[in-house]
């Protein structure tokens, strides 16, 4: 698959607005015949600190890097795997409990490179892309620091 | 120019969004990312603290870039605390 095909089958999109599992499956799989798997992910806003009143996420981001960052993480992993259709979504803005915030959608033609190019993405989304949460409670407003494991699960797929 | 960018954390507690910054006023070039933070963290003890590369990552030109990194007279240069998506 050349660059040219590829890069026409990556989506990147950052925005305020919440997103459709339903639309982005089609867009996975509309008239998408040599693929036999999709694999998707959402990860949505929770309580991270347990216990206090937390109200909702401010998340910040440094707009045209995250952009040509997430691209070039999803490069990465077609240089590892043979994918199909790859589409990327993260908000930005702020957001209440339980709200959608990120979406990886992988095709490809077996399930294993899909399984396995969704978690690549992700993992390296947490700890490359330049986004900051920001915890808006009724105790005051804190920054998130980063976990450790979020840095090993990127570690282990080496550079 | 260099443009200098802070975001999350850091733009809030250093109270600055973006600098400029001429090459020349850096002292001796060539310039690379490690300089550059020295300077900036001259400014006062908070910068002095928040700056220090434990706590900040940098990027030139939209890329992440190491302490080794050069910096051009043109670049936009960003610094921020690690990064928390997802």
């Amino acid at each position: 698959m050349g660059s040219k095909q590829s890069k026409r089958q990556t989506f990147i999109g950052v925005q305020q607005q919440d997103f459709s599992l339903e639309a982005e499956y089609q867009a996975l799989c509309l008239n998408n015949q040599q693929d036999g798997a999709v694999v998707t992910f959402i990860g949505l806003v929770r309580d991270f600190n347990q216990g206090t009143q937390v109200k909702s996420l401010f998340l910040e981001h440094y707009s045209g890097m995250t952009e040509k960052c997430l691209e070039s993480i999803v490069e990465k992993a077609r240089g590892k795997w043979q994918l199909g259709r790859v589409r990327v979504i993260h908000r930005i803005g702020q957001l209440e409990l339980a709200e959608q915030i990120v979406f990886v959608g992988v095709s490809a033609t077996h399930r294993k490179s899909a399984f396995a190019a969704c978690e690549f993405i992700m993992d390296y989304l947490k700890t490359q892309a330049p986004f900051w949460k920001k915890e808006l409670s009724s105790s005051g407003d804190t920054w998130l620091e980063t976990r450790q494991s979020d840095q090993d699960a990127a570690t282990k797929w080496g550079a | 120019m260099i443009k200098i960018l802070f975001f999350g954390q850091l733009r809030e507690v250093l109270q600055t969004d973006t600098l400029e910054l001429h090459i020349d006023e850096l002292g001796k070039q060539p310039l690379n990312v490690a300089q550059l933070r020295a300077f900036l963290q001259a400014k006062n003890e908070l910068w002095q603290e928040y700056l220090c590369s434990s706590r900040s990552l940098v990027a030139v030109n939209q890329t992440m870039a190491s302490e080794k990194s050069p910096i051009a007279g043109d670049d936009e240069v960003a610094l921020f605390p690690p990064v928390t998506g997802g």
